[in-house]
């Protein structure tokens, strides 16, 4: 399979700060890959290069068959991008807003206006088309951004955290319409802060932090690398932290961790029925009262402690 | 080439055509836009201007309404500004850069928003100065030479603006450009002669660009108060090409290494 996006050895600094450093990146044509970090891991800082809106200090990328420096106006036919504020004009209507945009991609006027039309169907957002931007949600104004990338149907979609910000609802609409583009098969690069969207829309997951993709792979092949699933203990008093936080890091066979402010034991499990089970029947057995019980996966934070060795908020002092 | 330079002149186009949008989505501003320089006419003429005195004698509506209608050029600053830093901040800017549309169209439709605005805003001050009293007294070519005069002016302050809202990127920005843009103003000839002003400032107030630009309209609309003993105040009407022009030469090329620089 041809490769879409690719990256190799990307640097860039702005002054002593070093956003990218040796930065590689595969993702395969029709793919949806996760870039997946905290803040001020790079992750903007390499869209926008893929983008051609930074150059690299060193280093070379292709997108879609051509290099984003030397290439650039080619590149910027064949790729939509979605930054992290909605960039749409906020005073004209969402129709404009496309055809606007439409004209700029250099549509003539009719089909400008007719794409806008199927983009504005696609996007539910139709009945809102004439209503100035300003008054639309967050979810919309997500959905009209997304529709203002996809004019030209671009092989490859950059997704710059697409959803923060928004609340639930709205985060739900913005996953659906990207799970709808993924079935047309275009390729889609997305950064975000949550390994549950990385989960829910990802079909590779690459792992970035200090400026550098640090694990890569498929969700299944990444599992044990993220360190899987976690089962969280609440107990109801603080006298019976301890005896549980023995209880539950025999039961699932690792060193479970123990926050005291909220009472709670947290640990990694392998199997999430089996671990469920045994720890709910030793609680009992040992007669402690949970106040909650639930099964998660991890945090990014738990991830990066797990991979790295430190927070995320923590940087390694050079 | 060709086909580059078509797409240029689209692009600009389409982005001229997307200020006139605004406009039709926001006739109130656009109209409060336009009215706010008449108010001043009405304040300054009326309200103040009977403690006002024309140098070597004359109407002070006849002398101020040249010395607003520098100033509403002045005014459109703002305009350039907010949309400018406006667009950088919501990240339409970044979103025309990721696009194959010409890099110049961004600036070349805003000055054709911005001109086309400033020209409407003159036309309306120059009924605004029929209306009280105000009329071009020498030949209709000394009166159109004014007019252009003027609009070089506002040209060159489309760089400032552009020049300003690239560096500051923060559309809250503008409050600060709002309280600097009074004492620019005001530190003119345009509602005062210089000649009462304190010697420095005096001289200060005479070499504002916008001083020469108003001076220089006095002159060509035969209007009074214009001309003086320095140098400056006898060479207004090449001062007022002069200085836009200066203006352009500095800011322009500034404004185009602020664009690249964003991709630095």
């Amino acid at each position: 399979m041809a490769s879409a996006v690719i990256a190799q050895g990307l640097r860039k600094h702005y002054g002593d700060a070093v956003a990218l450093d040796g930065f590689d990146l595969e993702a395969p044509a029709g793919t949806v890959c996760g870039l997946l970090g905290p803040n001020g891991a790079g992750k903007t800082t390499a869209v926008r290069i893929l983008a051609t809106l930074l150059r690299p200090d060193a280093g070379s990328a292709e997108v879609a068959g051509f290099d984003v420096v030397r290439q650039a106006a080619q590149v910027r036919y064949r790729i939509g991008l979605v930054g992290q504020h909605a960039a749409v004009d906020e005073i004209l209507g969402g129709r404009q807003n496309l055809v606007l945009f439409g004209r700029l991609f250099h549509l003539g006027a009719r089909a400008a206006r007719r794409r806008a039309d199927e983009l504005l169907e696609r996007f539910s957002l139709a009945e809102a088309a004439d209503r100035p931007v300003k008054r639309y949600s967050g979810g919309m104004r997500r959905r009209l951004d997304l529709a203002a990338s996809l004019i030209l149907a671009p092989p490859v979609l950059f997704l710059d955290e697409p959803t923060t910000g928004l609340d639930p609802r709205g985060r739900n609409e913005v996953w659906q319409a990207i799970r709808a583009l993924v079935a047309d098969g275009t390729t889609v690069l997305l950064t975000t802060q949550y390994l549950d969207e990385a989960d829910q829309l990802a079909d590779r997951i690459s792992v970035v932090d200090a400026g550098r993709v640090i694990a890569e792979g498929t969700q299944d092949e990444l599992k044990s690398k993220l360190g899987g699933d976690r089962i969280d203990v609440v107990v109801r008093t603080a006298g019976e932290l301890a005896a549980a936080a023995a209880l539950v890091g025999r039961v699932t066979g690792a060193g479970a961790e123990v926050d005291e402010d909220g009472r709670r034991i947290s640990a990694p499990i392998s199997d999430r029925v089996t671990a469920l089970t045994e720890v709910v029947r030793a609680l009992h057995d040992a007669g402690i009262a949970a106040a909650d019980i639930a099964l998660r996966r991890p945090t990014l934070d738990e991830v990066f402690l797990h991979l790295t060795g430190h927070h995320t908020d923590e940087r390694v002092a050079a | 080439m060709i086909g580059r330079l078509r797409w240029a002149v689209a692009d600009g186009w389409t982005m001229t055509m997307r200020d006139l949008a605004h406009w039709a989505r926001q006739p109130t501003q656009v109209v409060v836009g336009l009215l706010f320089p008449v108010l001043l006419v009405l304040m300054f003429g009326y309200l103040f201007g009977g403690g006002m005195v024309v140098p070597g004698g004359g109407d002070y509506r006849e002398f101020l309404i040249p010395g607003m209608f520098a100033m509403t050029m002045l005014f459109g600053i703002e305009a350039t500004f907010v949309s400018v830093t406006t667009d950088a901040a919501r990240g339409v800017t970044d979103r025309f850069r990721s696009m194959p549309m010409a890099p110049s169209a961004v600036v070349v439709g805003r000055s054709g928003a911005d001109m086309l605005n400033s020209a409407l805003g003159l036309a309306v001050m120059i009924a605004c100065g029929l209306a009280v009293g105000w009329g071009w007294r020498a030949g209709i070519g000394d009166a159109a030479l004014a007019v252009a005069l003027l609009l070089l002016l506002r040209f060159s302050l489309i760089w400032l603006g552009i020049y300003l809202g690239l560096a500051t990127g923060s559309p809250e920005a503008v409050m600060a450009l709002q309280i600097l843009v009074w004492p620019l103003g005001f530190l003119s000839n345009a509602f005062v002669s210089p000649a009462t002003m304190p010697g420095w400032l005096g001289t200060l107030a005479e070499w504002n660009p916008l001083s020469a630009t108003a001076a220089a309209a006095r002159q060509l609309f035969g209007n009074p108060g214009w001309g003086g003993d320095s140098w400056i105040a006898q060479h207004a009407v090449l001062m007022a090409a002069a200085w836009p022009l200066l203006l352009i030469a500095v800011l322009f090329p500034l404004s185009v290494r602020r664009y690249r620089r964003l991709s630095r």
